[in-house]
């Protein structure tokens, strides 16, 4: 790893400060992508500013209709909580299946979601429940929050504070998780939202996406069958070692399949 | 650029002057010459290198030591009393739960963290918790007889 100068800001504005003053800095939550990288010297920032003594940007907190995640809540706080267990389970659910129990007990939602991995499980949480990104200037829409590759919305001087998720009646993720690293090859969000069904994709393309033709389908006909014949373009879809284009449309009919019967599921107790 | 961290390790107020990239598993083995806590992979996956941090397992090569400043984090050296190893341990001995043992230490500092919680886990719950724990021996089978004998071992002592 390179060096760097390090910083643990006490606060938001502080941070900001770091932020805008230094050369060439990274921001780290809980660095559970960031250090791995700079390990492999893929990234060298010159300063690194460490959000973790920003307590205040922690929790889970109820706000009418609506779930409050801090950005600097770690992953095993949102999978245990008992109240989103309760109504919005599909969030603490997708929680529990994010890497390992180490990953989760440093790993942060804002820092997942600001971070943008295509095959990073959250991104299928905020756009499939139609969550609201909160930073130090503005709120943002989930689809008009996640652009490409490791590409969101936020400007070079914006942090994420917190993400606002509605409570929503019925939603369930599946996932097939690479076998390694347990990242998504395909995840899958079902969601039945205020503005209709979402259906969000991560893990298949180089960003979260919408199939609209699915959303429509379960809007007709709440059930498996509805999404079963839809197959979705191969086309811009991710290839690797681990599975091809083709693989990966073919997952993300069946993960759509799982969701709803787990929704299903869970509505019969 | 060097920065003076302090914690305490297994019980044990410490520090020193360390870089800033110095990762919390360099800080252990070479300046505390805590050498239980392993390296394996060096890429976040393996789990060798797990220790607890303010009593949580974290990989201990995907944090800077200075981000454990204040913290109180506890090796495998610090697991047995004297000479009697800690009812975890013991069970791995009883039970053949290593083969080469590179991967015991990070098998032993995760179990504990799932025992915290659940101190009668499952085959299975055992199974998907080791998750970020490799055996590169495949020896798996014992790990996760020892770590159920082992929570065993840990509720009677109690």
């Amino acid at each position: 790893m390179y060096d760097f100068t390090y910083h643990r800001p006490a606060s938001l504005a502080e941070a900001l400060n770091l932020l805008a003053e230094a050369e060439d800095p990274k921001i780290v939550a809980g660095g559970m992508t960031l250090l791995p990288t700079m390990k492999q010297r893929l990234a060298q920032p010159s300063d690194l500013i460490d959000l973790g003594g920003l307590g205040d940007m922690r929790g889970v907190n109820r706000d009418g209709d609506a779930f409050v995640v801090g950005a600097m809540t770690r992953h095993v706080e949102v999978a245990a909580n008992p109240e989103l267990l309760a109504q919005l389970p599909a969030l603490a659910e997708l929680a529990e299946m994010i890497g390992d129990p180490q990953v989760r007990n440093r790993g942060t939602m804002g820092g997942s979601v600001a971070n943008a991995d295509p095959a990073a499980d959250y991104p299928a949480a905020v756009v499939g429940l139609n969550a609201t990104v909160t930073t130090n200037q503005r709120s943002i829409a989930a689809d008009d929050f996640f652009v490409d590759l490791f590409e969101t919305a936020l400007e070079e001087d914006e942090i994420i504070t917190s993400i606002r998720f509605p409570i929503v009646p019925r939603a369930a993720y599946m996932k097939f998780p690479n076998p390694a690293s347990r990242y998504a090859m395909v995840g899958v969000m079902v969601a039945d939202t205020a503005g209709g069904i979402r259906v969000a994709v991560t893990g298949a393309g180089p960003s979260v996406f919408r199939v609209a033709e699915m959303e429509a389908a379960l809007g007709e006909d709440f059930s498996p069958e509805a999404v079963a014949g839809i197959r979705i373009p191969d086309d811009g879809l991710n290839e690797d070692i681990h599975a091809s284009a083709e693989y990966r449309a073919h997952l993300v009919t069946v993960m759509a399949k799982r969701a709803v019967l787990a929704v299903q599921a869970r509505a019969a107790g | 650029m060097t920065v003076t961290v302090s914690m305490n390790v297994n019980g044990k107020e410490v520090r020193a002057d360390v870089e800033n990239r110095t990762l919390l598993v360099h800080y252990l083995r070479e300046h505390l010459r805590l050498t239980g806590t392993h390296i394996g992979c060096d890429t976040s996956q393996c789990g060798a290198c797990v220790v607890h941090v303010n009593g949580e397992s974290v990989k201990s090569c995907t944090l800077l030591a200075v981000q454990a400043e204040g913290a109180e984090v506890l090796t495998v050296e610090g697991l047995a009393e004297g000479d009697t190893l800690h009812p975890m341990q013991e069970a791995f001995r009883q039970n053949h739960g290593l083969q080469c043992g590179f991967c015991t230490p990070g098998m032993l500092m995760s179990a504990l963290d799932l025992v915290k919680n659940n101190p009668a886990p499952t085959d299975r719950e055992v199974r998907e918790w080791l998750e970020g724990n490799l055996c590169r021996c495949t020896g798996y089978q014992n790990i996760v007889k020892s770590i159920i004998a082992g929570a065993a071992n840990m509720r009677e002592t109690r």
